[in-house]
């Protein structure tokens, strides 16, 4: 059974990071930085060409990952397949022992780094998630045709944007996945507990049960939160951590020490977690280090999460 | 109506080379009001040509260039002209009605961008993809196939930025539009209608429909 399935069914604090595929084909810098999650995290979610920009796929980084020990979730988007080509990457998922998925839409190719590409969309989010489902129940493909040795299973995740208006948009999408048969979800980046605390109030109101993961970008610098602010749809990081973050810039060049913008991100990334976890307001965090996977175990001490406690 | 709009002349020109005697047709309907194939096109373009050494010799404008009956009986002024070409001044299924017609190389002067609705002279917006499988009744009459980018048939996905599409901020986001149509038609309720699979079966070209057969 899934290694994030059975964290939430034995009402464990669940934990995710994410990674991305190389933009080529020596894996080698990703399999290195996949040794820091290594019993640390449920299930590593490997991107699925992010920003519609040319990688490696994401069942290969997937494969790699579980014969190394690392659980994998494989992240499935509508743009570039068809849904016989989904079908066909998840019955090869599950050869491998891969069980655990996140469905998404997937962003459009116009702001990918290959525009001609003919965007797909046969399946939404929905679409994909009620696909798995349907095929489950079944034993049969999208078809109706019967599948050798019946339809593997999948723990299915979808995603979610917290910060967004009008949220009952959202909301109702959320209620549609679920139907659908999103088990899980992880939100886009949050960096306060506020907006966290009015979504989880609004999907309990809607009485939508899944298990709600919060998104966490530790942040880099305060370039970088600004840059995420002004043109990454649903992030909000608010005025006062990025002042921190310059003053950390500026203390930093002051004192001569490196990287102290970075280590106050990872602090407030930290502190967040460890908030969330006390007050019990969602269900796990899903981790976006883009890159710096090796923050990862000195974030989760640092919040005194140890997923084998 | 089907939304046309003219080639650079350049390409037709190159469509005609070697040939000097031509017929003009047009489309007294969709071809009018875009502009690109009604009286007053035809007779600018029958200027151009005349200007660049063609003979111009036979014109039609048939009430619509897509009736096949109606177009067999117009493009009977072409048959003993001496007509060497036909230009097709009507969409591409107009073109390929004359061609059906004629024994005769026809030539479109038009791109045939899309179906669309007149917002006023001279201003087309694409409204429907001709999906086969019309869903704008649960929708608030806003078509989410053409209208969003990513043609979500189960709400917005999470790309927009202040009302705007993440494809392009020059749109809003049709899904925002849908919703607040629907809460002001007291129809929230359907946004909640599953629709995971549309199904591209109806979309499969080139398609046919008969009302005899059907009866
Ligand atoms: S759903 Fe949209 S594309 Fe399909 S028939 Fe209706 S208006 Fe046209
Ligand atoms: S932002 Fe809105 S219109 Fe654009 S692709 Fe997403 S849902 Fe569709």
């Amino acid at each position: 059974m899934s290694l994030l399935q059975q964290a939430f069914e034995a009402g464990k604090f669940g934990v995710t990071a994410e990674m991305a595929p190389p933009k080529g084909y020596d894996f080698s810098v990703q399999m290195e930085d996949a040794e820091y999650l290594r019993g640390r995290v449920h299930g590593v979610n490997v991107t699925d060409m992010q920003s519609a920009c040319i990688k490696a796929s994401s069942l290969g980084l997937c494969i790699k990952l579980k014969q190394a020990g690392i659980e994998p979730i494989l992240q499935m988007t509508g743009r570039d397949r068809s849904r016989i080509a989904i079908i066909g990457e998840y019955l090869t998922a599950a050869s491998f022992g891969i069980d655990t998925t996140l469905a998404l839409t997937g962003d459009h190719t116009v702001v990918g780094d290959c525009k001609d590409s003919k965007p797909v969309f046969d399946l939404d989010s929905c679409g994909i998630l009620k696909l798995l489902s349907d095929m489950e129940a079944s034993g049969k493909d999208c078809g109706g045709n019967d599948l050798e040795g019946g339809a593997p299973k999948f723990y299915k995740g979808a995603s979610v944007t917290p910060v967004y208006e009008p949220m009952v948009l959202q909301i109702n999408k959320l209620k549609k996945k679920v139907d659908c048969g999103a088990m899980y979800v992880q939100t886009q980046g949050i960096f306060e507990l506020e907006p966290l605390k009015r979504f989880m109030d609004a999907v309990d109101k809607a009485n939508i049960k899944v298990h709600v993961m919060a998104g966490i970008i530790p942040l880099k610098a305060a370039g970088m939160a600004k840059y995420m602010n002004a043109s990454v749809p649903g992030i909000d990081v608010p005025e006062y951590q990025i002042k921190r973050l310059t003053d950390a810039a500026a203390e930093g060049k002051e004192k001569g020490i490196k990287g102290l913008p970075g280590k106050v991100g990872i602090e407030m990334a930290a502190e967040l977690i460890q908030k969330i976890k006390e007050e019990k307001i969602c269900d796990g965090i899903h981790l976006m280090t883009i890159g710096a996977e090796k923050n990862i175990p000195t974030i989760l001490d640092m919040a005194g999460v140890n997923i084998n406690a | 109506m089907i939304i046309t709009q003219k080639k650079p002349i350049e390409e037709l020109m190159a469509m005609l080379e070697g040939t000097t005697r031509v017929g003009l047709i047009g489309c007294g309907n969709c071809a009018t009001a875009c502009q690109t194939g009604g009286e007053k096109d035809l007779a600018e373009m029958k200027e151009y040509l005349e200007a660049h050494g063609k003979q111009v010799v036979g014109t039609a404008i048939p009430d619509e260039c897509c009736q096949k009956l109606l177009v067999k009986k117009e493009v009977k002024v072409f048959k003993d002209s001496g007509a060497e070409a036909i230009v097709c001044m009507a969409c591409g299924d107009g073109a390929q009605t004359v061609a059906a017609n004629l024994k005769l190389p026809v030539y479109p002067s038009n791109n045939t961008m899309f179906l669309g609705q007149v917002e006023r002279v001279g201003v087309f917006n694409e409204a429907c993809r001709m999906c086969g499988d019309c869903v704008v009744g649960s929708t608030g009459g806003i078509c989410p196939i053409t209208q969003c980018a990513k043609s979500l048939v189960n709400g917005p996905c999470g790309g927009q930025k202040d009302g705007k599409c993440e494809v392009n901020p020059d749109n809003d986001c049709a899904w925002i539009k849908i919703y607040n149509r629907l809460v002001e038609l007291g129809q929230e309720d359907k946004i909640l209608e599953v629709r995971p699979d549309k199904g591209y079966g109806a979309f499969s070209y080139p398609r046919k429909i008969s009302l005899k057969e059907e009866k």
